[in-house]
């Protein structure tokens, strides 16, 4: 089989319109992607919530090496790789849970929550110039927004605000979802899919499968919420927010979590605001929280690896060149109400999961495109939908809500981040 | 477990079992219809996340009450999802019933579920605990509650088209 690409410069397989077949199954790209990408990039790994007090920690990814995000005695938060100094064996296997150190199982280095190597057994046989400060567990660069933990393995990259540039008004404005409460995670939906992890960053600010995949999920909605969901219908759009990020904006009138309070509940949410009424929370705070619990009006795809995705955080992990994780992550108000925490549980779990009207049918188009590609691999991928009305935002490109503008914001950063 | 004497003498396996099995033969043909009408109004399907039992303030696979359970026989049914039309197909054993408890109309049964999936060609295999509350009525035993613990619950699954 003939290439048209010269496998020594990957950014030849990235144009503004199109993408070549390799980008989803050559695996000598994926290591490629691997080092130039996730080990140069801000990698989103926890939110703080999940890590709420002094030895607090959650086991985590960057790409594809395994780390421990931990909160240690100062409150500092520490994204440490999974993997002892002396012969590399992970030093912790519980998922999450809270403890006053690492020790690992195979001879018992002890490490500190920032990663200090703390002792070892039997220290005499390294002799008097033994080292212990040069020996802790490799530590990331951490930076976080809005409680959201980012790490990177390089520590020249710009700092973490400047990365996000544009896309940071957007969180701000999502994490309005907490209703007057910190926003919380209230547990989270995981499953893998054989596809390639850029099958999924270009799935999140792309409206235009929403109504095909999702029929069974709209039709499952009473004619109220059917209509909220009727994206098309509105004055949504897709922008480039730059370095890669893009925001999809579905629902313009759920944009603002704190404006449009008078509007008229929807049906739907009914029963809660009730419910909070015979709380005894007054009618402004009952209608923000019941406001609040359906989520924002748009999706938010942050490069590379996680969105906001109207209520819920999408968090990717390439497994490898055909396999990737995904976490839906359940948020909620830290504090908040009962009722309506159940009712964002309620509603995630009607969507989001193995088993929601929704991912089964997102992971079974995202295998096709994978087993697609086998076929007619000198064929391109083409991102050039709303190319022909694309106008400029305020951020960057803004296009159609049905538009590729994200995909092509994405891969823009993809070539970038692959050249270097 | 004082009252597991009891329980045996007023409770006979072989019946309960028998039901579990048709429940499976039943799933495994996808006749969702059948599946519906062995259940009672008021309990719920669950595919519980991690070993916590508070199921209505966690987050689950799914958390079914009856209205829900219709919703969700009827997205398998229409046509309209790409997941389930066509479904994987699937092959499941039950075995390892263990009586539980009986008190009142109520009885639990947990038993183990193995579930063998293909799609594409490409197997897959799940095995989960089954707990069921079963009642007794005019009509014979119905499900009141069903819960389902996948190996791996709160590690990375995959989706499913079926249900356990």
């Amino acid at each position: 089989m003939s290439l048209d690409y010269n496998p020594g410069r990957p950014e030849d397989l990235v144009e503004h319109d199109r993408v070549q077949t390799p980008l989803y199954e050559d695996a000598a790209l994926f290591e490629q992607e691997m080092e130039k990408i996730f080990a140069h990039s801000w990698v989103f790994v926890a939110h703080g919530s999940e890590v709420p007090e002094k030895g607090s920690f959650i086991l985590s990814w960057v790409g594809q090496q395994p780390v421990i995000v931990v909160r240690d005695r100062k409150g500092d938060i520490n994204v440490l790789v999974n993997r002892c100094r002396h012969r590399a064996a992970t030093v912790c296997e519980v998922k999450k849970g809270k403890t006053s150190s690492f020790q690992c199982p195979y001879h018992g280095w002890g490490y500190g929550l920032d990663g200090s190597l703390r002792g070892v057994p039997y220290p005499e046989q390294y002799g008097k110039d033994f080292d212990k400060s040069a020996l802790g567990m490799k530590a990331l660069r951490v930076e976080s927004y809005q409680n959201m933990i980012f790490a990177t393995l390089d520590d020249g990259i710009e700092p973490l605000a400047e990365f996000l540039g544009p896309a940071k008004k957007w969180i701000d404005l999502f994490m309005k979802q907490g209703g007057g409460y910190p926003v919380k995670v209230l547990g989270e939906h995981q499953f893998t899919v054989p596809m390639n992890w850029k099958i999924q960053l270009e799935n999140t600010t792309d409206a235009y499968h929403f109504p095909v995949v999702h029929k069974s999920f709209i039709q499952s909605l009473d004619k109220e919420a059917e209509a909220t969901f009727n994206f098309f219908d509105k004055a949504g759009f897709v922008e480039d927010l730059g370095n890669g990020h893009s925001v999809a904006v579905m629902i313009p009138e759920l944009i603002d979590l704190d404006e449009n309070l008078d509007d008229p509940i929807p049906e739907r949410f009914e029963e809660l605001a009730q419910a909070l009424r015979d709380e005894g929370f007054d009618e402004p705070r009952v209608r923000k929280i019941v406001r609040a619990t359906g989520g924002a009006g748009f999706n938010l795809n942050l490069f590379p690896n996680v969105s906001l995705s109207l209520a819920f955080f999408r968090v990717l992990r390439p497994v490898g060149v055909k396999e990737t994780a995904i976490r839906h992550v359940c948020l909620g108000m830290d504090g908040g109400p009962a009722a309506a925490n159940r009712m964002r549980i309620r509603l995630q779990e009607h969507f989001q999961g193995p088993m929601g009207f929704g991912t089964p049918d997102d992971a079974e188009v995202w295998e096709r495109v994978q087993r697609g590609t086998l076929g007619g691999r000198e064929l391109p991928i083409l991102v050039n939908r709303g190319l022909v009305d694309e106008v400029p935002g305020v951020d960057g490109p803004r296009g159609h809500l049905s538009a590729e503008t994200g995909m092509r914001a994405s891969y823009q950063m993809w070539k970038r981040m692959m050249a270097q | 477990m004082s009252g597991i004497t009891t329980v045996d003498r007023d409770v006979d396996l072989q019946e309960l079992a028998a039901f579990v099995w048709r429940e499976a033969d039943i799933l495994d043909r996808c006749d969702y219809d059948a599946w519906l009408a062995l259940w009672t109004e008021d309990g719920h399907y669950i595919v519980p996340i991690g070993k916590g039992e508070n199921y209505e303030d966690q987050v689950n696979v799914c958390y079914d009450d009856a209205r829900m359970r219709r919703m969700r026989v009827e997205r398998f049914q229409q046509g309209f999802s790409i997941s389930s039309a066509p479904p994987a197909d699937t092959v499941r054993t039950v075995s390892r019933f263990v009586l539980q408890g009986a008190t009142g109309d109520e009885i639990v049964l947990g038993c183990a579920e193995h579930v063998v999936e293909n799609k594409f060609g490409r197997q897959r295999i799940y095995a989960a605990n089954l707990t069921y509350t079963l009642v007794r009525t005019e009509s014979g035993l119905r499900i009141r509650n069903k819960v389902a613990r996948l190996l791996n619950s709160d590690g990375e699954l995959t989706a499913f088209s079926y249900l356990f």
